[in-house]
């Protein structure tokens, strides 16, 4: 069928390879421009951080594995060879399989992480305005953008944190349901604490305290996540109204035990307290997880989150991979229907369909024909048929062999209304 | 016969949400809360049939009761599921419906002559609101069921399925506080009107029986939760603790007072 797949993934090469490789949206239209041959009419770059891959229909795939390979190389002043082992070629099913996998986030480093499918759709973008995108990759994308949209609606894949500061999140979600009306006590400084608090605020956290040693950095700190600074002497004060504490200090022993936090919830009337400690080492001693209505967990805790989450993703993957088997298969169909030969034969059922049908209509209503003059309307339908096909049937077996072969077959569809047993 | 039929469709919600507490699909859930609706229907029906051929309440022998009972608590548990849209709650609560109708509706029904002590206008106050009281506590009881799984899977640091279909401490915590507290002003309402009734037919407030008893023990246990969560903060743990053990305290003494000891809220043995 010619559908062809060149490239490279964050599981055959080195970053250092795909970096040299990836290739800036900017530059794309020319290098798809540069790529586009007599044998290569439909091409399509995919360049992001993880993966460089050509998708290409030719008419001689063999020719053309070795003009995309050549293009590789030349682009990016790397010999063929160098390349070599890092690159997989995949045609015709294989190919099709491969780019459902890819959109429905399959073959991703993190199973189920959405952005590729944005990369995709922005790569086919970019394709078609450069008209390297035809018939068969137009409908091959289309076809792959709907495979994704149902591996995220009908499996669980993209459904828990996978990352270690949203896992606190998911934690924080199971214990308050609203966390609108919550305050969140940001302890210490760092990219992983923002990061946590930033994803609270993204799921409804407004009110924020900030402590830390040094308090201008809670200062600035606070400004930036729109909230207010306490001082770390006397942070413990403010502990009687924070839900959330996210502590991560470069104290050497812990900040806070179980005796000064049973105090706090006895002035809490027991309202639960959600503590993530993510310091090395630990800034919140490990027995206040033992105290009633207090949760505590510290990084390692946080992992198992994002661990047990990836199992599940993985096992949703099975899933997702049922749909995309079904899927490739409806998409052969639909380019076997492309083929010439079972065209014709589809061309001239629907035509006798039609003279048996006006037969059936004319006939009877002749009254004392005989069964000569019968037999010669039945003979003068077939010549008219004959003729009238003569045309198309000569352009479909003269083109058999050329690239507008499907051009042409989508077109005597349209004009004769031939629907084959693909299913849309 | 229709008590029959209602039993199979609580048979077939109480299959699919078990199933649905495994694999929770919506579709399953559908299918529990929509063949739930039907059987509650169903037992409607036959309630009202037997209260017109009765002539009164369905609720005078423990057949009844716990008919009357299993009824009481889907009732609450749709009102619940209506409002807050927690279809895992099912899971936890239609076993208990439907386990509570089989012996109603299995065993033939013998209907017998009523005392004439019972038969009064109070009877439908009181016990519907006694019965509905039960059935609240029983929803709090699987709640707090809830409550105690989910609590454990997060101090345990179990993060896997059980952990993911559950709701979270705080939905849980609310709603069983909620639930308790109606429960609690309608047992409360159940024995003013049963002390009332007592005194206009008996002549006495309090007759020492021992559903009474049982009744006023219970209501002190679940008086306690209340006053400890207004005063002190039990909630979470704690308060689903009291909440499991006084509904243990309730299906005893519903259980012992109908089939082993004398009462006049047994008319079998009166």
């Amino acid at each position: 069928m010619g559908i062809l797949l060149v490239g490279m993934s964050h599981k055959t090469a080195p970053v250092e390879l795909r970096e040299k490789l990836s290739m800036p949206d900017e530059s794309l239209s020319d290098l798809l421009t540069n790529l586009k041959s007599e044998n290569v009419p439909e091409c399509l770059i995919l360049s992001t951080c993880n993966r460089v891959e050509i998708l290409a229909h030719c008419t001689n795939p063999e020719k053309g594995i070795d003009e995309i390979k050549n293009f590789l190389s030349a682009q990016h002043q790397t010999t063929a060879a160098d390349l070599e082992p890092h690159v997989y070629i995949q045609e015709g099913e294989t190919a099709v399989r491969h780019i459902f996998e890819v959109a429905s986030s399959l073959d991703s480093m993190v199973v189920g992480e959405p952005q590729i499918l944005g990369q995709i759709k922005n790569a086919y973008t970019i394709a078609s305005e450069n008209q390297t995108s035809g018939l068969i990759l137009n409908r091959l994308m289309h076809k792959a953008f709907s495979v994704a949209k149902r591996v995220k609606t009908e499996t669980r894949i993209a459904q828990n944190a996978v990352s270690i500061s949203y896992a606190a999140v998911e934690l924080a979600k199971k214990i308050f349901e609203d966390l609108g009306e919550k305050t969140v006590m940001l302890i210490g400084a760092g990219e992983m604490i923002e990061l946590a608090a930033r994803h609270l605020m993204n799921n409804g956290a407004k009110s924020i305290l900030v402590t830390n040693r040094t308090y201008s950095r809670a200062v600035e700190l606070a400004q930036e996540f729109n909230g207010s600074a306490i001082r770390f002497d006397s942070f413990t004060d403010s502990l009687i109204r924070t839900d959330i504490i996210i502590s991560s200090t470069g104290s050497p022993h812990y900040i806070l035990n179980h005796h000064d936090v049973k105090e706090v919830l006895h002035q809490r009337r027991n309202k639960p307290i959600l503590m993530i400690d993510i310091a090395v080492p630990r800034d919140l001693d490990p027995e206040i997880n033992k105290i009633d209505n207090v949760y505590l967990y510290d990084i390692d805790d946080l992992q198992s989150v994002v661990d047990t989450n990836i199992q599940e993703r993985e096992k949703e993957a099975e899933k997702a991979y049922e749909i995309v088997a079904e899927e490739v298969q409806t998409f052969l169909r639909w380019i076997a229907s492309l083929d010439v030969t079972p065209m014709i034969v589809l061309l001239r059922e629907r035509f006798e369909q039609i003279r048996q049908e006006e037969l059936q209509k004319t006939l009877p209503r002749l009254n004392g024909i005989s069964e000569k003059e019968k037999k010669d309307i039945e003979t003068m339908a077939i010549a008219m048929i004959n003729k009238i096909l003569h045309g198309p049937l000569k352009a479909l077996k003269t083109h058999s062999n050329q690239d507008d072969k499907d051009t042409l077959i989508q077109i005597i569809k349209e004009i004769f209304q031939l629907h084959d047993s693909e299913k849309e | 016969m229709i008590l029959k039929i209602a039993l199979f469709f609580y048979l077939l919600s109480t299959i699919n949400c078990l199933i649905y507490f495994v694999a929770p699909k919506k579709s399953l859930g559908r299918i529990y809360l929509f063949s739930a609706i039907i059987g509650f229907i169903l037992h409607t029906a036959s309630i009202v049939l037997e209260y017109t051929q009765l002539g009164h309440i369905p609720v005078t022998n423990f057949q009844e009761g716990m008919s009357f009972l299993s009824w009481t608590i889907i009732l609450v548990f749709l009102i619940l599921e209506f409002r807050y849209k927690i279809l895992i709650l099912g899971s936890f609560i239609i076993p208990l419906a439907f386990v509570s109708l089989l012996y109603p509706a299995l065993l033939a029904h013998e209907a017998r002559e009523l005392s004439p002590l019972l038969q009064s206008s109070w009877l439908v106050f009181h016990v519907s609101l006694a019965f509905l009281g039960d059935a609240a506590f029983a929803l709090a009881f699987a709640i707090s069921i809830m409550y105690i799984l989910q609590e454990n899977q997060l101090k345990a640091r179990r993060f896997g399925s059980t952990f993911r279909k559950l709701p979270s401490l705080e939905v849980l915590d609310a709603l069983n506080h909620r639930v308790i507290t109606i429960g609690f002003l309608l047992l409360t309402l159940g024995i003013i009107t049963g002390a009332l009734w007592a005194r206009s037919t008996l002549g006495s407030y309090i007759q020492g029986d021992p559903r009474e008893i049982w009744s006023i023990i219970t209501w002190v246990i679940y008086a306690a939760l209340l006053h400890g969560r207004f005063t002190v903060g039990w909630r979470g743990r704690r308060s689903a603790i009291m909440a499991i053990v006084g509904f243990a305290v309730l299906v005893f003494a519903f259980v012992s007072i109908n089939l082993f000891m004398p009462s006049y809220h047994n008319p079998e043995r009166f």
